[in-house]
């Protein structure tokens, strides 16, 4: 162990995207002596990719706007499996952590009257993201990158963890290797915080870029933490379909949020027909209602008619673009059309989505501003992570926090978009704050103990002992194929439970992998270690998928179609017994009379 | 397959670059066109001759090399009343943000072009230094403003026939001058600044709205600044041409009213 | 169209390398990144390269396509004739770590420079209008492609005295942003070298967001360094306010 240089600090905080970042700078705040470890270079994290806006009711739109009613939506848009708590901290405090950024230089889009501007998204009763053109992301990652800067946190780019180490049943920091040189780094810590964003990278067509390979989310299974909600995937209902090289690539709800319309080939707005049962009479019946409401938006008024369909939570939208596409009413491509060009002035559509009008022509040849898109769902978001107390992040071992899109809890079986943004912000300052608080009650650093370390770095050499074996990249590809076919948007037992038996193979498959080169930046070794995450987190959500016998959210049950009051009484928790992935029920927690009260309609 | 070729990191001669589109186009044609203009300009100002059309049965053309034109009794012949004044419209283009990247690429080829490899062991100081001086375009541009009103007086004269107004060919070659030498002065990124673009806060300060609108103005011919500066710079040595040719009776000065 | 690529991709370290030749298949709407991840995973899955959004929006795959420094994941193949074999370097300026992948750890050095963002106090309101100038320069993604291109960088290699385009349009960002407070022009002059650029362009040429970065971030905060420090009326008028 004597080999590896070892690092001490208060707080390690291991993702460098939003909530890492604003993780590091409350911990930093609060007088611990913090470290980001990120697997990419600072400022690059997924969180750039956030295109919509930060969903806080500033009320600066419509003042009839306040954290109940982002409450209410939030809890609504999740089918009530959310964390109440979280729910409602999450409500609540999102309005300061915005502000703050702007405090901090953030620039975001203004209302006539000099104010944060905020603009309406799926599921959110009123305008409610604040936002920066279609680059929202870009601008809290930066803005919270260049406070970081001067806070005095250091940053270990370009590691990539392989192990939480403990002691004693609780955290005692964690084991990373450097990208670049292979080495192995311990970092001895008092308290971690996992913010190292989803799992999108188990599928095929999926907006998540390479490092969204369910590393949190293993490494706080693998270390004994519990995590819930693991069958809750979210599929954006629009991604790129078409060439095939940017097949999943985001576009930004933004897009219907500025009057955007989908299609099917005949040229009917179908999500007029796929209104469900529990938004029935909030959604526009008719075009004129839907066109009317667009025009009060586009003229900065509050629309006195009800919103148009495409605006229904991304669940429902995806689901209804696949029922076009499989009942064969689908775009050349297989996907539905999204149209904007018909609906907003050539000007300000680049004015208000100049990077969607940019990826489409640069990568698909198609000017959005004259074609309408091809658009079908992509895997975007994971709302199932690390099960934490509402209040301090902290899992469910000790001296372990997570916030973001790695920790559980707040969005149910189905985010809303804007809801991650602030997510981010929210439990980001949240799990820095108490995981500084909970270091500060250490007096010595707790121990690291060599066979962890030992164990960890054999077992991550292996692939190049490897003689014979196979490329790591077939095995990931297959991996993400059979994820797409089995455990995609719609399930089934039959299909389910070959998805487990095709893991199983997969795994011995993985078992064998061979890399050539050496350790230095190795692409293909980094692959090899990151399958390891990618098939038991794809395990964890194929058994939750399996136990949750209905369809709620963004779980459809083809064999189990409609949502079961039952079942809504219940989390899915999964937990590592021995080496084995046990998937219990445990019950929801008990929302107070007085929220009860607000969730009503 | 994999084929090996040697290959070197870097390139270190003067126009070493791995670029195979024909980059050295671009600082060839500034170069000669550059050059074209200073030869030109050059002689005429040496010329001292058939600057100026003024007769008793025409109106009044002055070639804007000469304009203002200063002349005293006793003034050696040697004199030029061109060199006298170039300096001040020569000095406006000399250091302009525009000119400042057109020769630093051409004539001093540093760089030459983008991702192309100067000579090395240049020790490069940039705009300090001695090249501080190019600090002082702003009041190069307060003169030129000024030569903007000399030019349009000129323009006026050349309008004034003995028998009342009137314009020929000559007074439109003056008038798009002083026309593409506006746009090109109003253009100029000082201006830009010193007009609104030092304000940070527009809504803070008094007229900030206003001086907000004439900062995106200049803004907007700014964008355009290279193409006023060429455009603006063949019409001055145009006009200039055109009344040496009048001057000299191999053009007639035809009056269109 | 032919339906293989020939890719040279250089191979090595900062030491010594040289450019080896792959053959890809060639799928419609294929970016050069993709190819290169063909690469990886037919040939060499060892082959180093940075990548992440793959949509041109994180700035990490930067490299010299054909000697022009480019967003590997935005340069479409059909830009290239069939026949032609497309070569793939790392970024010259920055010291290369292995095959494409460059130590751009200068950079964030460089970042800590700049003082950051101080808000003044009181009312925070402000208008589209004014947040427009300062939206441009926040658009960067830091893909260090102007770093990468500028001669006082690349050729010169001053990098201990000039902080290189991004950081001016981030500077310039912070400058004209109306709710700050902080003045930076005299860090801009000395310790920044704003006087080191020779406003060349070549920064603006290659930026992929297209950032008018000579033009809108780097001559203005020439001329306010000028304000400050080089024009004498300016300096009088100053004197003169502050009597009053």
């Amino acid at each position: 162990m004597d080999k590896y240089t070892t690092l001490q600090y208060d707080v390690i905080i291991i993702g460098a995207g939003g909530s890492g970042l604003r993780a590091a700078i409350e911990a930093s705040r609060n007088g611990a002596k913090t470290a980001i470890i990120c697997k990419s270079l600072l400022g690059k994290a997924h969180t750039v990719m956030a295109e919509g806006g930060v969903a806080a009711a500033l009320a600066n739109l419509d003042d009839r706007d306040n954290w109940k009613v982002h409450f209410r939506d939030t809890m609504k848009g999740g089918k009530y499996l959310n964390h109440w708590r979280m729910a409602q901290l999450h409500a609540q405090e999102a309005p300061d952590r915005v502000n703050e950024l702007e405090e901090w230089g953030a620039v975001f889009d203004r209302t006539q009257d000099g104010r944060i501007l905020q603009r309406n998204f799926g599921g959110h009763t009123y305008p409610r993201l604040a936002h920066v053109g279609d680059r929202t992301g870009l601008e809290l990652i930066r803005t919270l990158q260049d406070k970081g800067v001067h806070d005095g946190i250091d940053v270990y780019m370009e590691y990539t963890v392989r192990r939480i180490l403990t002691s004693e049943g609780a955290v005692s920091g964690c084991l990373a290797y450097q990208r670049e040189t292979g080495r192995f780094t311990i970092f001895n810590a008092k308290a971690l915080v996992i913010a190292t964003g989803g799992i999108g990278q188990c599928w095929d067509i999926t907006s998540n870029s390479w490092e969204y390979t369910a590393d949190g989310h293993a490494l706080a299974l693998w270390a004994g933490a519990q995590l819930l909600d693991m069958e809750f995937v979210q599929f954006h209902p629009t991604g790129m379909v078409w060439p095939p090289s940017v097949r999943g690539t985001l576009i930004t709800e933004g897009v219907r949020g500025e009057g955007g319309v989908l299609k099917n080939s005949e040229g009917k707005r179908f999500m007029f027909n796929n209104v469900p049962e529990m938004y029935k009479g909030e959604f526009a019946d008719t075009e004129e209602e839907a066109n009317e409401w667009v025009k009060s938006v586009v003229a900065n008024k509050i629309p006195k008619v009800r919103r148009p369909p495409e605006l229904l939570t991304r669940d429902v939208v995806a689901r209804a673009i696949r029922k076009e596409v499989l009942e064969g009413r689908g775009s050349p491509h297989g996907g539905v059309f999204l149209d904007i060009a018909s609906r907003r002035p050539a000007a300000e559509i680049i004015r208000k989505l100049p990077s969607m009008y940019h990826q489409f022509k640069e990568l698909a040849d198609v000017d959005i501003t004259k074609e309408p898109m091809e658009v079908g769902p992509t895997c975007h978001y994971m709302m199932g992570g690390v099960k934490v107390d509402p209040e301090t992040q902290e899992s469910t071992l000790t001296g372990l926090f997570a916030a973001g899109e790695v920790a559980a809890g707040l969005h149910g079986s189905n985010r809303l978009g804007g809801n991650s943004l602030s997510d981010l912000l929210v439990f980001g300052k949240r799990a820095g704050e108490y995981a500084a608080a909970f270091a500060k009650k250490m007096t010595d650093y707790p121990k690291v103990d060599p066979d962890q370390v030992n164990e960890t770095v054999k077992g991550s050499k292996k692939p190049f002992e490897q003689t014979e074996g196979e490329n790591p990249y077939s095995i990931s590809e297959d991996l993400k194929k059979m994820m797409q076919d089995k455990v995609g948007i719609v399930r089934t037992e039959s299909e389910l439970k070959e998805a487990l038996g095709e893991l199983n193979k997969l795994r011995e498959r993985a078992n064998n992998v061979k890399v050539g080169g050496n350790v230095q930046f190795n692409p293909g070794w980094h692959l090899a270690l990151d399958l390891r995450n990618m098939l038991d987190i794809s395990e964890v959500v194929t058994k939750a998928a399996l136990v949750r016998q209905e369809s709620r959210g963004a779980h459809t049950r083809e064999d189990f179609p409609g949502s079961d009051p039952e079942w809504g009484k219940v989390n899915l928790i999964a937990y590592l017994r021995g080496d084995a992935i046990e998937v219990e029920k445990v019950p929801l927690p008990i929302v107070p009379p007085e929220l009860k009260e607000l969730l009503k309609d | 397959m994999m084929t090996k070729v040697a290959a070197p990191r870097t390139a270190t001669r003067l126009g070493e670059t791995d670029r195979l589109d024909l980059w050295w186009i671009g600082p060839l044609s500034v170069f000669l066109g550059l050059s074209l203009f200073i030869v030109y300009a050059t002689f005429r100002v040496f010329y001292n001759a058939h600057y100026v059309i003024d007769t008793a049965s025409s109106a009044y053309l002055l070639s804007p090399f000469y304009s203002p034109l200063i002349l005293w009794d006793g003034m050696p012949p040697w004199l030029s009343p061109g060199i006298l004044i170039l300096w001040a419209p020569g000095g406006f283009r000399l250091t302009c943000y525009y000119y400042r990247k057109a020769y630093y690429r051409a004539f001093f080829l540093d760089p030459p072009a983008c991702g192309v490899s100067e000579s090395p062991k240049k020790n490069y100081t940039g705009e300090t230094r001695l090249l501080l001086f190019q600090n002082i375009h702003r009041y190069f541009l307060y003169l030129a403003l000024l030569f903007l009103i000399i030019l349009s007086i000129d323009v006026g004269y050349s309008c004034i026939w003995p028998d009342g107004f009137g314009m020929s060919i000559g007074s439109l070659v003056l008038l798009t001058n002083v026309v593409l030498l506006g746009l090109y002065t109003f253009s100029c990124h000082s201006l830009r600044h010193l007009i609104g673009g030092k304000i940070d806060c527009y809504s803070c300060v008094a007229f900030g709205h206003t001086r907000h609108k004439m900062w995106k103005g200049v803004s907007i011919l700014n964008q355009k600044h290279m193409y006023w500066a060429w455009a603006s710079l063949f019409m001055v040595a145009f006009a200039d041409f055109y009344i040496w040719m009048v001057s000299t009776g191999t053009f007639t000065d035809i009056r269109i009213f | 169209m032919s339906n293989v690529t020939t890719l040279q991709i250089y191979r090595g370290d900062n030491e010594s390398g040289e450019m080896v030749e792959y053959q890809v298949p060639r799928n419609p709407g294929m970016v050069v990144l993709d190819a290169v991840h063909k690469v990886q995973s037919i040939h060499s899955p060892d082959l180093a390269v940075r990548w992440n959004c793959k949509a041109g929006k994180c700035g990490s795959c930067s490299a010299e396509v054909n000697g022009k420094p480019k967003l590997m994941c935005m340069d479409r193949l059909n830009k290239y004739p069939d026949d032609a074999t497309i070569s793939i370097r790392p970024m010259k300026t920055f010291p290369i770590v292995k095959d494409l992948v460059c130590d751009v750890s200068w950079n964030y050095e460089v970042n800590k420079k700049i003082p950051a963002f101080k808000i003044r106090k009181g009312e925070r309101k402000y208008y589209q209008y004014e947040a427009d100038r300062v939206q441009e320069f926040r658009k960067c993604i830091e893909c260090f492609l102007c770093q990468n291109v500028c001669h006082v960088l690349r050729e010169h290699q001053l990098k201990d005295e000039f902080c290189g385009p991004r950081f001016l349009v981030r500077v310039a960002g912070l400058e004209m942003h109306p709710l700050d407070t902080e003045d930076r022009s005299e860090l801009l002059k000395n310790e920044l070298g704003v006087g080191l650029c020779n406003i060349t362009k070549c920064c603006t040429e290659v930026c992929p967001e297209s950032i008018a970065i000579t033009d809108n971030a780097i001559i203005p905060l020439k001329e306010r360094v000028v304000d400050r420090f080089f024009d004498p009326l300016g300096w009088i008028a100053r004197k003169l306010f502050k009597k009053t």
